[in-house]
């Protein structure tokens, strides 16, 4: 029996998804176990789960390691692997933005600095604008940025927007809605499509 | 016995049965130098699939490339002749900028350029499907055609400037960004599901095309041709690995009709890729079609082999008064059935399946 390999993201938004899996016939008992295993298989099932951190899966899919996965739009936008992209899940939203501090205006005479995470997100966006840009790359904590003067503006991931506004800041524009999204590697979909096939169909029924 | 078979690597394997396959079709080989003039790339920059060129200056000032590609060097040297197909493989190496690395990649292709008809797609596509054969059995041939995808566009008038986002959606089967796509841009219901039923429609020929005729509701022109080359495999074995899925893109601007990717169980890329290139030609200033594919032989080092248990089969081992001219008798003996490796000290790290010590007339195990 091929086993199908799946990569699932650590923290509260791969549990979900792992529920949506077990709903699908894809149960797997022990990854329920509070212990620090990574990898979680069921043979009956045919399924082997593994915990990654959420800007890799879409590696370990892109590369094969994992047949499917499930990542944010954000990663996808990012990194562009080449990758299925087969269906949004409707979980994990929130929105790329960009934010400043309350009382910014875009001085369009002046080179706009940009501090982020997502470095092509932002590059894209603001080409799409023909805006000049300077992009400053941090790795995190990146609201503090506008607040020491290390830049004018931030592009980011918001949720609720409670991190903004404890740190007097808001979203200046949405750049792109994120959700959840099931992505799968190229060559496995061509062995193992109706698996993944069900996995989708089993999946939208729940969503319905 | 020869040993051939144990010390060759895949991609070794697959080269000497891939030249054996082309030669059998009347594919000449076409051996070229490694270095081109870096012109020839910056006039068709995207039709490579790395973004960069590995560059040096010759002796005279000009700026020369480690050839990224090859296709291109065969075009450059090539006329045009009514009613004439120029039949050529190649096997060479290729240079491309890899992250921060270079790298040298193995590849065999084949192109026919020319006066190109249906069987010389047919053919092409044939010779596809057996490479992956080759290779492996558990292969799939994926077949688009980007004429199929174009006449789609036109009938539900996509406009022009969302056709990319549209491809590149199609290219990822990514249903719900198509449906935003054709949403924003007003596009109405039945339109949309004919769009996406690019995505849906995927699979074997015989299950596919009957889709696809209701689908687009009007036999286009690349329609009929897909449908007439792909019936001419019925029957075969082949037949049965071939799946028509249209997210096989390709640069629409260097590319017009057929176009495919083989898969090979076991490796997370496709391992082939190709298709109908009449508009690079054109851009080149060429009045010929063009049809080909590439193999990436370095993808094959990633087929799941049993692991080699030992680096050698016998370790013999000998000392300074030994006759050379008895233990070259021996070894040779020896090796008729099995790797030999003659040293005096046991080497670190070598694993070797028996032990055995020349005692000055014969080998005898340790």
């Amino acid at each position: 029996m091929k086993m199908l390999n799946v990569a699932l993201p650590k923290g509260r938004l791969g549990e979900k998804v792992y529920a949506m899996f077990e709903t699908a016939g894809f149960e797997c008992h022990s990854i329920k176990e509070n212990n620090r295993k990574l990898i979680f298989e069921n043979e009956e099932c045919g399924v082997r789960y593994f915990w990654v951190k959420p800007s890799d899966v879409a590696i370990y899919v892109e590369r094969g390691a994992a047949d499917i996965g499930v990542c944010g739009k954000d990663i996808l936008l990012e990194y562009s692997p080449d990758v299925y992209e087969l269906y949004d899940l409707d979980i994990g939203k929130c929105r790329m933005a960009v934010a400043a501090k309350k009382d910014f205006t875009d001085d369009v005479k002046r080179t706009l600095k940009v501090a982020t995470k997502f470095t092509n997100i932002a590059k894209n966006y603001y080409d799409s604008l023909g805006r000049d840009i300077d992009i400053i790359h941090l790795n995190g904590s990146i609201e503090i940025a506008p607040i020491l003067g290390l830049s004018d503006v931030i592009v980011d991931i918001v949720e609720t927007g409670t991190t903004l506004k404890e740190n007097d800041l808001e979203v200046v524009e949405t750049i792109v809605p994120i959700s959840a999204r099931l992505i799968a590697n190229k060559a496995s979909f061509k062995f193992k499509s109706e698996l993944i096939e069900k996995i989708i169909r089993s999946m939208e029924n729940q969503n319905d | 016995m020869t040993l051939y078979d144990s010390v060759l690597k895949n991609e070794e394997k697959a080269i000497f049965a891939l030249r054996g396959l082309y030669e059998s079709y009347g594919y000449s080989q076409y051996k070229m130098s490694k270095f081109e003039e870096y012109d020839l790339y910056v006039k068709n920059k995207d039709f490579l699939i790395s973004d960069s060129v590995i560059t040096f200056t010759d002796r005279g000032g000009k700026l020369m490339a480690l050839k990224p590609d090859v296709t291109l060097s065969i075009l450059k040297n090539g006329k045009d002749a009514p009613g004439q197909v120029q039949k050529v493989y190649y096997n060479e190496n290729v240079y491309r900028v890899s992250g921060e690395s270079f790298k040298e990649i193995m590849q065999v292709g084949l192109e026919c350029i020319g006066d190109t008809d249906s069987y010389c797609l047919y053919e092409t596509l044939m010779l596809a499907a057996k490479s992956l054969e080759t290779i492996s059995d558990e292969y799939v041939l994926d077949i688009s055609h980007l004429g199929i995808i174009s006449a789609v566009f036109d009938a539900v008038a996509l406009p022009e400037d969302c056709r990319a986002s549209a491809l590149k959606f199609i290219g990822e089967k990514n249903l719900h960004e198509l449906s935003a796509l054709c949403a924003l841009v007003n596009i109405g219901e039945k339109e949309t599901a004919i769009l996406k039923g690019l995505v849906t429609n995927y699979g074997k020929p015989s299950e596919v095309l009957p889709k696809l005729k209701e689908l687009i509701c009007a036999n286009t022109e690349s329609l009929i041709e897909l449908e007439t080359i792909l019936s001419a495999f019925e029957g075969s074995e082949i037949y049965d690995k071939l799946r028509i899925d249209f997210s096989v893109v390709h640069d629409i601007r260097y590319y017009n009709g057929i176009v495919f990717k083989g898969f090979i169980e076991g490796i997370p890329e496709g391992v082939l890729s190709g298709g109908q290139y009449d508009k690079l030609l054109a851009n080149m200033g060429r009045r010929s079609g063009a049809i080909g594919f590439a193999i990436y032989l370095d993808l094959l080092e990633r087929m799941s082999e049993t692991d080699k248990k030992y680096d050698v089969d016998i370790l013999l081992l000998y000392d300074d008064d030994t006759d050379i001219t008895l233990l070259s008798k021996e070894i040779a003996s020896l090796s008729r059935n099995a790797s030999v490796m003659a040293q005096k000290k046991i080497p670190e790290k070598l694993k070797y399946a028996k032990l055995m010590k020349f005692d000055g007339s014969e080998a005898k195990e340790v």
